[in-house]
């Protein structure tokens, strides 16, 4: 008896201390993600998230109840249901049955409407700042970020100022990519041959990551990158720094960044072909070219640059 | 002539309207059910009507496929990348020929047919093999067309709208020959079987085919065609 | 003259496909050696090969299901492991170039192979019995359907130990899946195998279509038909509208790859985003045609074990036909992202959303079935409860997902990962294992052991939701899908929870085969002898466990709903079985090897096309349209079954429906 007393409490324990372990995780996954925004578009983006997951949830939790109740009442071994072999129909739960969905639908409806146009990526942030404007090019496997206006530009690092609305112009080299700053909010394509806008603002410095979320080949999973939101002396700082850095971005030294490279490391350029931008996105530069391995490819099966077969 | 000195197409009408294996016989869910035509309660229909009516199933599924490249010459009509537009490759002249030779093709495969109904062998064979070689006359011309863009560097590999261009036209170009091979499968058959149950049902969706590329092709040649000429 | 094929496409540098290559082909050589030795295959070419029994296709699709399913789920142990390891500067035991095509075999493989052939084997199993009539429309297009679907999974499985299998993903999205930035075979693999099998299942949508509406047993209108006769029939309509799309936007693609045409290229007007819209139009409706068979399942399966009759049947008959219609509606939900603008966004959002009010009204429906009821639960019933509360929380984050804005922040992420598992597992695999529960008595002549299904089912349920929910929650915290190596340090202990899910779900599986094992060995005492082992309320319950080829000696003549409930009342009250009918010779189609022959050539035209060998293209072509004009020129079609063994075998169901009787009157009547 008293083992058994034991091992229950030993489970009882186990399972406290399971729980305990897995709220402290779930709280501290509250913060990093799409729900711990930085700015006004994620807040906005992540409030239309929990405000459809709540009304929902008021439909959904009653009916699992009402269905686990159901089923637990009128269970073969329970006499006190009533058995009604040939009820089949009912005019007015079936009125009630349509409209619950229908009414969640159009208030949902509602949300969608009005959500998708005040969350429109191509639609500029209101703000007495003038927007920060940043040139977004994604390619295999790395992104891109050319400041026109400052004339420099960085591989795998942004740097942004704190609340300056920041305009994105994004397109990609090689194959789509999704441009991504889950704090920030909103996401979307970077595609060639076109360029899709987004306006980003953090409210206050952070530091960040930022992905692709749209799996483009061997090196995708290094396409992440660091993402710093600054006061504005310190983004004016690092602007002088990275323009006394060295490297300038023309022509030939696109070419060579255009050619498959995995796991690249951040790194800034120090001066920017202004028209780069414009001939990536027209296509006037052709797309970055796909694989070129070093060994001759075994039959069939394709290498990456620098990767293996 | 016809039966109790009625007109012939009033008599036509009336045997049109009795005829149980007509689908669409009744009005959906009136009248009492005719066995053998499959509706409401009446059991299972006959093999013929599920033959038939499998097949147009098909040719639906066939044109929601040509629908996807209509779509895509729709998208990328105008995605010339610097080479010939749509107006600069038509040749409407040409299609007029391929078109009177298609549709002359129907005529015929829809005369043989009415020489199936009277079991006749002959004139089955005969209106089949027109219908045959005004398809082939169809595909040649069609091949003349596309070896003479060639020729000048017209190809698909040149742009999207050609390719789109290409790939419509080529796809119906394409069914049309398969429906020759058929065709001419077909023609085999009834020589050396006769007009056996099965065969007939077979003709039956041959002609369903062989008259849904026709509409297919009207299609083609308005939108591709003559919109295309008029750009 | 081999095309690119040479020795060097058998991975000899690459353990891991090596090995499981190696296995792969013992164990296939295994079988087929077992098979020679024990003198099956007359047996197994006369039975099975060439049957167009539409019972026997049903199973063979469902063991290909089965087979492929588990072939998938190997895949996802792998997945969920690279990840858990990978995580830091880590890069777990699976490279880019592996793991890329593990995730694209996947999905592939748990659609295209998995789930697709289980939800036509059923319908292929239950819907000429629950019509009441003998077979399907056209029983020898059935056996090339299975076969053509059987050569794609073969082609699949051939990119293990020849060449490699796509790494785009298991929908190859251009440019990437293009020759510029994918110039190996293994996207061929993909196109050619989803290709010729999808030709089968499109030939199978027609089929049911036309059988559907044209050949049911007299009596059957439209409203007397089961449930789940309703749901396939709405499935095989998806099917017809929407499969040619699919065979279409992969012949473009396959047409860029090949021959450097345009249509989706990132040069020279291509349009990448016109793949996008053309296979997701596909796409989307395709995972419809997955569940509406499934919703199918369970209401069979709630009003059967509810011991009433569906509630509101007329009103799921709307639902099913508007989720049908709608589904074709909402494609772009898939990718709101991409820019399309706020007023396109608001139209598919709000279409998407809409759906939602046709599942809603048939879970309140199943709901209310229960209500009044003597619910029994049985394993059937298990599944289906863990269902209703596992697809309600999918329907949940579908519904959050088709509001644009929320999905800016998940798109593409674990949590949409999560959520269509949840509606896929929680939905159709479900629906699979409860069906195969209720269903397999009646296909093999014995039930399943109880206790091992119900372990099966708990493990199965809490594996889904300790391998899934953690993926919600890392969606949540910015992870994007797809990654062979994860940098953010704070996601890893989700990813640990959700490897150990994997191996609960594994157990589950393991319990699922050892449930089959036991249940033969035991078959004696899990015997079906009357073939109403679950007191049924449709037609197939009507034949002895398994039926006989023909299906039934006469053709029943229906009255009303439900129609076998209707035939077991009239028997208790009046203490008999309705008298002897009059038997007479039936006819029914002969058995054809012509889709085994087809699907053989398609499967050789499917690989030399990938290895780029013309000759042998074209040689297979020629010999598959030779088989065909062959098999054209046959002279016998049907045979006839004499009266004599029709007699005999309805006999026989009558004796044990008699002593059931005598028994059941013995106990007390049915209501």
């Amino acid at each position: 008896m008293g083992g058994l007393h034991d091992s229950r409490d030993r489970l009882a324990r186990a399972c406290k201390g399971l729980i305990v372990v897995l709220l402290a995780l779930s709280l501290a996954s509250c913060s990093g993600g799409v729900l711990d925004p930085l700015g006004p578009v994620g807040a906005d983006d992540a409030a239309i998230l929990i405000d459809a997951t709540v009304i929902m949830l008021a439909i959904i939790i009653p009916t699992i109840l009402l269905a686990f109740w159901m089923m637990w009442r009128y269970r073969a071994s329970n006499p006190k249901g009533e058995y009604l072999p040939y009820w089949s129909y009912s005019g007015r739960i079936e009125a009630v049955v349509w409209s619950i969905p229908i009414l969640t639908i159009m208030f949902i409806g509602g949300v969608i409407w009005i959500g998708s146009y005040k969350l429109d990526p191509f639609k500029p942030l209101p703000s007495k700042n003038p927007p920060l404007e940043v040139q977004v090019v994604s390619l295999d496997w790395k992104w891109l970020f050319i400041y026109p206006e400052e004339g420099i530009a960085t591989v795998n690092q942004l740097v942004i100022p704190a609340g300056t609305p920041v305009h994105f112009s994004i397109t990609s080299a090689s194959v789509f990519n999704v441009f991504f700053v889950p704090r920030l909010g909103s996401m979307i394509y970077a595609m060639p041959g076109m360029v899709s806008q987004l306006s980003l603002q953090a409210d206050r410095p952070a530091v960040m990551f930022g992905q692709s979320s749209h799996f483009s080949g061997d090196g995708f999973s290094d396409m992440q990158f660091q993402v710093q939101s600054v006061p504005d002396a310190e983004f004016t700082a690092w602007v002088r720094t990275a323009k006394g850095g060295g490297r300038p971005l023309d022509r030939a030294a696109y070419a060579q960044l255009a050619r498959q490279s995995q796991n690249v490391k951040p790194y800034t350029y120090a001066s920017v072909d202004p028209q780069l931008f414009h001939a990536v996105a027209t296509q006037q530069i052709p797309p970055a070219p796909g694989p070129e391995p070093e060994n001759p490819s075994h039959a069939g099966r394709e290498v990456s640059t620098g990767g293996h077969d | 002539m016809s039966d109790m000195g009625l007109p012939a197409s009033v008599e036509a009408i009336r045997r049109v309207r009795e005829d149980p294996h007509r689908l669409g016989y009744r009005a959906h869910g009136a009248g009492e059910d005719v066995e053998g035509t499959g509706h409401g309660t009446s059991g299972p229909a006959t093999k013929r009507i599920i033959v038939g009516y499998g097949f147009w199933i098909f040719l639906l599924s066939d044109i929601v496929m040509f629908s996807c490249f209509f779509a895509a010459f729709a998208v990328q009509r105008g995605a010339t990348a610097g080479g010939p537009s749509i107006a600069q490759i038509v040749d409407v002249r040409r299609v007029a020929f391929e078109t009177a030779a298609l549709l002359l093709s129907s005529y015929t495969c829809m005369l043989s047919f009415a020489a199936t109904n009277k079991r006749n062998l002959l004139w089955t064979q005969v209106f089949l093999f027109v219908t045959g070689l005004l398809g082939l006359i169809f595909v040649l011309l069609e091949l003349q067309e596309f070896i003479e863009l060639a020729g000048k560097g017209i190809t698909p590999q040149r742009s999207g709208m050609l390719t789109s261009f290409f790939g419509l036209v080529g796809l119906h170009g394409l069914h049309v020959t398969l429906g020759g091979v058929w065709l001419a499968t077909m023609m085999a058959q009834i020589q050396i079987k006769g007009f056996r149950r099965e065969i007939v049902h077979r003709l039956i969706c041959f002609n369903l085919f062989w008259h849904a590329l026709d509409i297919v092709w009207i299609g083609i040649f308005t939108i591709v065609y003559l919109m295309g000429s008029g750009a | 003259m081999f095309g690119k094929l040479d020795w060097s496409a058998i991975p000899i540098s690459q353990p891991i496909p090596l090995i499981t290559s190696l296995v792969v082909i013992l164990v296939v050589l295994g079988v087929l050696g077992l098979v020679t030795a024990k003198g099956w295959w007359p047996y197994l070419w006369r039975e099975w090969i060439t049957t167009v029994d539409h019972k026997r296709i049903g199973i063979m699709y469902c063991l290909l299901g089965v087979v492929m399913l588990i072939r998938g789920f190997a895949d996802a142990i792998m997945m969920r492991t690279q990840q858990a390891l990978a995580v830091g500067g880590a890069q777990g035991y699976l490279p880019p170039e592996h793991y890329n095509q593990i995730f694209s075999a996947h999905g592939t493989i748990m659609i295209f192979f998995g789930a697709m052939p289980l939800v036509i084997g059923f319908m292929n199993f239950l819907v000429p019995l629950q019509l009441g009539v003998r077979d399907v429309a056209f029983p020898t297009f059935n056996s090339v359907s299975f076969w053509l679907t059987a050569s794609g999974a073969l082609l699949v499985n051939v990119s293990l130990f020849l060449g490699e299998f796509a790494r785009t993903g298991w929908l190859p999205y251009p440019p990437l899946s293009e020759a510029a930035y994918s110039p190996g075979v293994g996207v061929d693999y993909y196109l050619w195998a989803v290709q010729i099998s999808g030709v089968g299942t499109l030939v199978t949508g027609i089929n049911f279509v036309t059988t559907v509406l044209k050949v049911r047993c007299p009596g059957m209108s439209y409203l007397r038909m089961p449930m789940f006769t309703w749901t396939a029939f709405a499935s095989s309509l998806i099917i017809v509208a929407v499969f040619p799309i699919l065979t279409a936007t992969l012949a473009m693609l396959t047409l860029d790859r090949y021959v450097g045409w345009h249509f989706f290229t990132n040069t020279a007007g291509g349009n990448p985003m016109m793949f996008m819209n053309l296979i997701w139009a596909w796409g989307h409706p395709e995972v419809y045609i997955l569940v509406l068979p499934a919703f199918g399942i369970f209401s069979e399966i709630f009003s059967t074990f509810s011991g009433k009759p569906l509630f509101g049947y007329r009103s799921m008959v709307a639902a099913t036909l508007f989720i049908c219609i709608v589904s074709m509606m909402v494609w772009l939900h898939h990718f709101f992202t991409m820019g399309a603008g706020p007023a396109v966004n608001t139209f598919f959002g709000i279409a998407s959303s809409v759906i939602a009010v046709g599942t809603g009204v048939k879970i309140y429906n199943w709901i209310f079935t229960m209500y009044g009821g003597r619910v029994r639960l049985a394993v059937p019933m298990l599944w289906s409860m863990g269902f209703i509360f596992t697809f309600i929380i999918g329907g949940l984050t579908g519904v959050l997902l088709a509001v644009p804005p929320a999905d800016f922040l998940v798109h593409n992420s674990m949590f949409l990962v999560a959520h269509f598992h949840n509606v896929i597992v929680g939905g159709v695999v479900f629906a699979l294992f409860a069906g195969l529960e209720f269903w397999f008595p009646k296909a093999f002549g014995f039930r399943l052991h109880e206790g091992w299904g119900k372990a099966a089912f708990w493990l199965a349920f809490f594996g889904f939701w300790v391998t899934f929910a953690p993926l919600y929650i890392v969606g949540l915290m910015g992870m994007t899908r797809r990654l062979q190596h994860v940098i953010v340090p704070a996601w890893a202990p989700w990813l640990y929870i959700s490897a150990v899910g994997v191996a609960i779900l594994a157990l589950g599986v393991i319990s699922q085969v050892v449930q089959l094992v036991v249940s033969i060995r035991d078959r004696e005492k899990l015997r079906d002898v009357t073939g109403d082992p679950w007191d049924g309320r449709s037609l197939e319950w009507a034949t002895p466990s398994p039926p006989p080829f023909f299906n039934y000696a006469v053709l029943p003549n229906v009255a009303g709903e439900e129609p076998y409930w209707g035939i077991k009342l009239r028997a208790v009250e009046t203490q008999q079985l309705a008298p002897e009918p009059q038997y007479e010779p039936i006819e029914m189609p002969v058995n054809s090897p012509v889709g085994f022959y087809t699907a053989f050539f398609a499967s050789v035209f499917g690989f030399a096309m990938i290895w780029y060998i013309w000759w042998l293209a074209i040689l297979a072509l020629v010999a598959a349209y030779a088989g065909f004009a062959w098999f054209a020129w046959r002279d016998v079609h049907e045979f006839e079954v004499p009266v004599e063994e029709v007699a005999q075998a309805d006999r026989a169901r009558r004796a044990a429906r008699e002593a059931a009787l005598a028994r059941l009157s013995e106990q007390g009547a049915l209501p």
